[in-house]
């Protein structure tokens, strides 16, 4: 058996065109230790956790990339860096093949905007629609103060909704409605890249296909690049090109959204697809499931990290701390048994 | 045919306002849950599902009340029963499993402590027999190393630990029927996968029945055997699971399942349900879904359809539902 080379993330397929945005080694550490005067005193704890170890990503021209994993794992602290509310501890961001600095100015900051996954909470309920998009328009000087109520008419054409919905308020919508809002004021400052956190999880089910739709036709029609993080597989399925599982503060997959859940290469994918609720099948599966939970990130395990609710691991997992490695074309994996998985094809309904 | 475990008849929910008439939150809803049935209510936010759980455990927020029908648990008429005899029942009885275990678990008390207190008040056991049926109970549900856990505090415990914890909770007495409000909604899906597979198993052993109120069509294929659909405040279709999710003939039922990404058919674009549901102080006259509907005539804004039997076991509150699957399909 040969053990492929580790490729280094940047093999691109699109030739010569770098990724809009490319992480690599991102790393977040929160310190919570109690404070030094309590530890002086008591014997208080130094702790940190690591919230991101080592994080390798691309997101190319206009995909859409979907992020999922458990609580925990890292994927909104990860949204978090890249959009540049939080800072890194360690890592690089390239944006365009350029490194991103580490204090944004305004016209970076521009670049990358976000739509959070609670449309009640993320608006400010006191700002009308027209307001809120005004005040952006004219702080990035994104067309000439005369141009302002026409352009915020065309940003929610753009999403769906009446030219009315300027004069109101963010109470008087519905939670579709709300996310449309909220997507058309990241859209306000002409970004090219979108980063929505769980962007339907708090919405209905009848209405989650309306915004699935739009995130679709924003990446069609404005060539935007999404970075979708979610946590339901079958909506993840649905809507995007590639998948980039997360574990424990680390990418442990990547691969085509199709090649993905065709042909998993990390058991933690795996279980993850034997996990989902299916419309087709009777009563629950018990094909691959998982023991016990993600463990704390205060306490990662030795080894591969995944290693102690793993079904196929060896002596050797608890030692070697796999590294993402490419399993097949534009596949990568981090487990030293990738290849063997394949023999173990996922149960078809 | 045996006597149902419990018979909801007529059932109105709402909110009286001094003289004027009550708004109607739950409108004429019926269904029977028979013994060792798992039963799933499906609807959206604001249809009145979790209410008409929460009817039968007499939990209704402040405000809300029953406003006429009856809820008969085997035999026994709940609505106008004292408190304290209905009291009497939650527990040894009827048992229920909130969605958020962090609001529902008291965060000062011990979860040991939490689980043995319904054996001891209910059971009759002593405080070192109801101590040892927490322990047996939180193993039962998969807690690893309980005799340590049962010390812990709920803060102290994972999501997915402190659901079990609840289960664990509700099952102390051997309940004959579990009231489920979205047991694992706040869950990861591998744990939601071990949950529900813990709660079948639960039900399995001990024969109880299960109320299982969601939202996910997915998760009531795979643990229910009957299902109601709710929508603004009516059951708008009921039936076994396989019949109504295979042949749906409610257009909203229709409409749901079109409208929700399915794993295991990921080239099918989704169909959303124009509009939102209706409010429910100014419900239309009519069928609430007409204005929403692909297939509404005339007569649907007129009168409220009554349950019409489609097929055996598949009830349908549609004026069209002969030629709901039909014509959905065709367009």
């Amino acid at each position: 058996m040969t053990i492929p080379d580790v490729q280094p993330l940047i093999a691109d397929q699109s030739a010569g065109d770098p990724p809009v945005l490319r992480v690599a080694n991102l790393t977040k550490n929160y310190d919570l230790s109690t404070s030094v005067l309590s530890r002086l005193s008591h014997r208080g704890e130094k702790a940190t956790l690591r919230a991101l170890d080592g994080v390798e990503l691309q997101l190319n021209r206009g995909e859409i990339l979907a992020l999922v994993g458990e609580s925990g794992s890292g994927k909104s602290t990860l949204a978090k860096i890249l959009v540049g509310s939080t800072a890194a501890s360690a890592g690089e961001i390239e944006y365009h093949g350029a490194p991103m600095p580490a204090r944004r100015g305004k016209d970076e900051s521009r670049r990358i905007q976000m739509v959070f996954q609670d449309p009640y909470s993320s608006l400010n309920p006191r700002l009308t629609v027209g307001s809120m998009l005004r005040e952006l328009l004219l702080l990035h000087a994104i067309v000439p103060p005369k141009q302002v109520h026409e352009e915020s008419k065309r940003l929610l054409n753009l999403v769906g909704l009446e030219e009315d919905a300027l004069e109101a308020y963010p109470s008087q919508f519905s939670g579709g409605q709300r996310q449309r809002i909220a997507i058309a004021r990241a859209l306000a400052v002409r970004p090219d890249i979108l980063i929505a956190d769980e962007p339907v999880s708090a919405l209905d089910v009848s209405v989650q296909a309306t915004v699935l739709d739009l995130f679709a036709s924003l990446r069609r029609d404005l060539g935007l690049s999404i970075l979708f993080v979610a946590h339901n597989l079958a909506v993840v399925q649905h809507l995007s090109d590639r998948v980039a599982v997360m574990y424990l503060g680390r990418i442990v997959e990547v691969a085509d959204t199709a090649e993905l859940f065709r042909n998993p290469r990390h058991p933690y994918t795996r279980a993850l697809i034997d996990s989902i609720p299916r419309m087709s099948a009777g009563s629950v599966t018990e094909a691959f499931q998982l023991e016990g939970e993600p463990p704390s990130p205060f306490n990662v395990p030795s080894g591969c990290r995944f290693n102690p609710r793993c079904p196929y691991a060896t002596d050797a997992c608890r030692t070697i701390d796999p590294a993402l490695e490419t399993v097949a074309p534009a596949h990568l994996s981090a487990c030293i048994r990738a290849s063997e998985l394949t023999e173990l094809a996922v149960a078809r309904v | 045919m045996t006597e149902p475990l419990l018979s909801v008849r007529s059932l109105s929910i709402g909110v009286k306002r001094g003289s004027a008439d009550p708004t109607l939150i739950v409108d004429d809803v019926s269904f029977d849950i028979a013994k060792g049935e798992r039963f799933g209510i499906v609807g959206e936010s604001g249809s009145g599902k979790s209410l008409t759980l929460r009817a039968i455990g007499d939990l209704l927020p402040r405000g809300v009340e029953v406003l006429s029908g009856s809820i008969l648990y085997n035999g026994t008429e709940l609505v106008g029963m004292p408190r304290s005899s209905r009291r009497k029942l939650m527990g040894p009885e009827i048992a229920m499993i909130f969605q958020e275990p962090m609001t529902a678990l008291n965060p000062v008390v011990r979860v040991g402590e939490q689980i043995a207190e319904g054996p001891r008040r209910y059971l009759g056991m002593s405080r070192a027999e109801s101590m040892t049926r927490a322990i047996e109970m939180m193993a039962k549900t998969g807690i690893p190393d309980p005799v340590r856990r049962a010390r812990a505090y709920p803060h102290e415990l994972s999501g997915g630990l402190r659901q079990r914890i609840m289960i664990a909770m509700a099952l102390s007495c051997n309940p004959r029927l579990l009231l489920c409000d979205e047991p694992t909604t706040a869950l990861d899906v591998t744990v939601q996968h071990q949950v529900l597979r813990l709660l079948e198993d639960l039900c399995d052993d001990s024969g109880a029945a299960l109320a299982f109120v969601t939202h996910d069509l997915a998760v009531v294929n795979q643990t229910c055997t009957d299902l109601a659909v709710m929508y603004s405040g009516h059951i708008v279709e009921s039936g076994t699971v396989r019949e109504v999710l295979r042949d749906p003939r409610h257009p909203y039922t229709q409409g749901l399942l079109d409208s929700a990404p399915d794993f295991d058919r990921p080239e099918r674009p989704l169909i959303p349900i124009p509009g939102f549901p209706p409010n429910v102080a100014s419900r239309p006259s009519g069928c609430p879904f007409a204005p929403r509907c692909p297939l509404v005539v005339e007569a649907c804004r007129t009168a409220m359809p009554p349950m019409e039997t489609v097929a055996p076991g598949h009830g349908a509150a549609c004026i069209r539902a002969d030629r709901t699957s039909r014509e959905l399909v065709a367009r």
